[in-house]
């Protein structure tokens, strides 16, 4: 797949996550998108520190650096602010993790978005809260271990669907997006950052730290993901209107689980489980979209 | 202008004049008629602001964040739980030293579920880097509320108006409203020096490490410090223009006083005509009001109350485990004197009961007869509350 990015780069060389972070790799992703008229919100995740230390900054854009189930209210504080300054042109974009997203953020997002506040709010879910070391979030998918799901007691809830979730408050755009795909990641910010009103992308980002994963892993496990199904990359448009944008090849989930240390403890028996509960997943969301993607 | 108008209302028109450009609240009794009135005032094009009517008090504080960094002047409203809710982000308010305006009502906390007035709700977050300003009645609401834009603008500090729930929030007092024109001369408008913008790109509010952090919240009480020592050129500049000034404190007959009541909020005029009633009967009792609570006016307070023999002091509120927290803060004012009062403490009014002059005058006379305060604070009017301990045992 050829990738045609932007030579403009909105991040600098040096930054402090681990070797292999995928949430950094989207972060390059989404600056290439969306350009030099942002303002960007950081509610506590692993990005509060990759960004650096005062006094220095990754980014090459203005940053507020905000509480941690605050991303979507900052950012509705900040449209209103320029909309009133009367600055039209810039984006205000919102970066959360999973954990900032899916569970504490979720009242701010949900409210947010049902006021159709005009911003983009971008989740890098690495599947759970890594800033604090690898405990569970309401993303943690199906059969992982993390910190606070050791041994036994490893997950035995599905991942919540955040994209469903926020389609359902009919937003004008809600899409997947995955490091591992980036042409298409950031066509999607590009397409978001020219529509107003409530904008949301989910991006899958591998973290090889609380995956249990070789850092060179990163981009393969992100592809994988997505070419067995587990995480689709597709489009909500107005909350109704379907897209798929990748028609994937079909890998069985193991060979997706068996690269990753967080599934080592799962059985063929809960493997078969998880392949019956992705085919679920996929077959639900091949009837929202009404066709096979043509790709 | 003369209107006669509720506290809450007061706050309103303060709002507008000040032409607040984004306000954000979440709605709780006894605070809905000032986000009502703000909200007409946006609907009938009196007040150019955008409204942001959020899902939750932590959400509309997390919004002034957002638009205060932006460079635009901001405010809410809220009370009890809300202002309890709202706890995490008043600490980042003034961390990130922005000047947002907010109007608390007091409201008891619960359980039991209880809207009257109670000062805990306020005080509780004294330590949070809010300047706080405790007002008396609607005309001292309204003037306080544009005051604390500006105390606010200069020292780069969120600042809290505090008025009683009902007997403030919802009483109908003549307020004198003064013109845009006067106001505009008073409150010029917002200008940062720091705003988020894409001209000069900035992080806001990163990670501090040990390295920097414990300069980064003395600056915060160095910007305290400078609130207490401008606060009476801020209210020179308000005199001049308005005709009125209230103090960081505020004393009556103080001088030759041997037993001095210090109050707040409402309960100051009640004391007002027991100390005037006393008076008439020779007895010589003064009257120390506190407004300025953060920063703690400790200087002016020493000064009014060190040639006291006895200084009673009223708390509408209470710290469990410790005593009424005015009390606390008097006593700790006081305590590096060699000669100084005795800081007798009495627990009044708790969830809105009613603080008569009939209990003022109990209160002042209990302070003459004892010879020493009690080790804990006295709570005034109680009927008897049998102790009752939990199930697990030594
Ligand atoms: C109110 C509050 N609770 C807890 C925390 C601690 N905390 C900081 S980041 C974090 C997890 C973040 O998880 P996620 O949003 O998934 O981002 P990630 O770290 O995985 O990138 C937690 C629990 C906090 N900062 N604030
Ligand atoms: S823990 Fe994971 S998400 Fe966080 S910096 Fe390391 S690799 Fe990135
Ligand atoms: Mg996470």
């Amino acid at each position: 797949m050829k990738v045609e990015l932007p030579d403009h780069e909105l991040m600098h060389s040096g930054h402090v996550g681990c070797p292999g972070c995928g949430a950094a790799v989207a972060m390059r992703f989404l600056l290439n998108g969306l350009g030099e008229k942002t303002v960007m919100v950081i509610p506590a995740c692993c990005w509060s520190i990759i960004a650096g230390p005062y006094p220095q900054s990754t980014l090459k854009v203005p940053v507020l650096h905000t509480a941690f189930e605050t991303g979507a209210a900052v950012a509705t504080g900040i449209r209103a602010a320029l909309d009133v300054r009367g600055e039209r042109d810039v984006t205000v974009v919102t970066w959360a993790g999973d954990g900032g997203t899916f569970d504490i953020g979720f009242q701010a997002l949900s409210g947010a978005v049902e006021r159709n506040e005009d911003f983009l709010y971008v989740c890098y879910d690495n599947e759970a809260y890594m800033n604090t070391g690898i405990q569970r979030s309401s993303s943690t998918p199906y059969g992982a271990w993390t910190t606070t799901t050791p041994g036994r007691d490893w997950k035995k809830m599905r991942k919540k669907n955040i994209v469903e979730a926020l389609a359902a408050h009919r937003i004008p755009y809600a899409a997947t997006a995955s490091i591992a795909y980036p042409d298409d990641l950031v066509a999607k910010v590009k397409k978001a950052r020219s529509i107003r009103g409530s904008r949301f992308i989910h991006i899958f980002s591998s973290c090889p730290t609380g995956w249990r994963i070789p850092s060179e892993l990163s981009i393969k496990i992100a592809r994988m993901a997505v070419q067995t199904n587990i995480f689709p990359l597709y489009e909500v448009e107005g909350g109704v209107r379907y897209t798929i944008n990748l028609k994937p090849k079909g890998y069985l989930v193991k060979e997706y689980f068996r690269l990753q240390g967080r599934f080592s403890h799962l059985t063929e028996e809960d493997l078969d489980q998880i392949q019956e509960m992705v085919e679920e997943d996929w077959e639900l969301l091949l009837r929202k979209a009404g066709t096979m993607p043509s790709l | 202008m003369w209107q006669v108008m509720e506290g809450s209302h007061a706050v309103a028109e303060a709002v507008r004049l000040a032409g607040v450009q984004v306000i954000s609240a979440y709605p709780i009794t006894p605070q809905t008629h000032i986000v009502e009135r703000i909200s007409e005032f946006c609907a009938a094009g009196l007040l150019e602001a955008r409204f942001l009517r959020v899902e939750s008090e932590h959400s509309a504080l997390a919004a002034l964040i957002g638009a205060s960094t932006a460079g635009v002047r901001t405010f809410t409203a809220t009370s009890s739980q809300g202002l309890a809710y709202m706890h995490e982000l008043l600490h980042w308010a003034s961390g990130a030293r922005l000047p947002i305006v907010m109007a608390e009502v007091n409201r008891a906390l619960a359980p039991g579920w209880n809207i009257w007035t109670d000062q805990t709700d306020s005080l509780s977050q004294r330590d949070t880097g809010w300047i706080q300003l405790y007002c008396e009645d609607g005309q001292e609401v309204l003037d306080t509320t544009l005051q604390a834009f500006r105390l606010a603008e200069w020292v780069n500090l969120p600042v809290m108006v505090v008025l009683d729930a009902f007997f403030l929030s919802h009483t109908h007092e003549p307020v004198q409203v003064p013109s845009q024109e006067e106001v505009d001369r008073f409150l010029p408008p917002f200008s940062p020096s720091f705003r988020l913008n894409t001209e000069t790109p900035c992080a806001f509010n990163q990670l501090a490490t040990p390295a920097v952090y414990m300069e980064m919240r003395y600056s915060i009480q160095q910007a305290m410090a400078s609130a207490l020592e401008r606060f009476p050129q801020l209210e020179d500049a308000f005199q001049t223009i308005m005709g009125r000034r209230y103090g960081a404190v505020e004393e009556v007959s103080t001088a030759d006083a041997d037993v001095i009541l210090v109050t707040s909020g409402t309960v100051t005029s009640t004391a007002r005509g027991v100390v005037e009633a006393l008076r008439n009967r020779g007895e010589k009792v003064g009257l120390l009001k506190i407004k300025l609570f953060r920063p703690f006016p400790a200087e002016a307070i020493r000064r009014h109350l060190r040639r006291a023999a006895k200084v009673a002091v009223l708390d509408r509120n209470f710290s469990f485990g410790a005593g009424g927290i005015f009390a606390q803060e008097v006593r700790a004012a006081l305590c590096n004197l060699k000669d100084r009062p005795q800081v007798f403490g009495y627990i009044v009014g708790l969830g809105g009961r009613d603080v008569t002059p009939a209990l003022i005058t109990e209160i002042c006379r209990k302070t003459w007869e004892r010879a020493h305060p009690e080790e804990a604070d006295e709570w005034m009017g109680l009927t008897e509350v049998p102790y009752e301990s939990g199930t697990a045992g030594p």
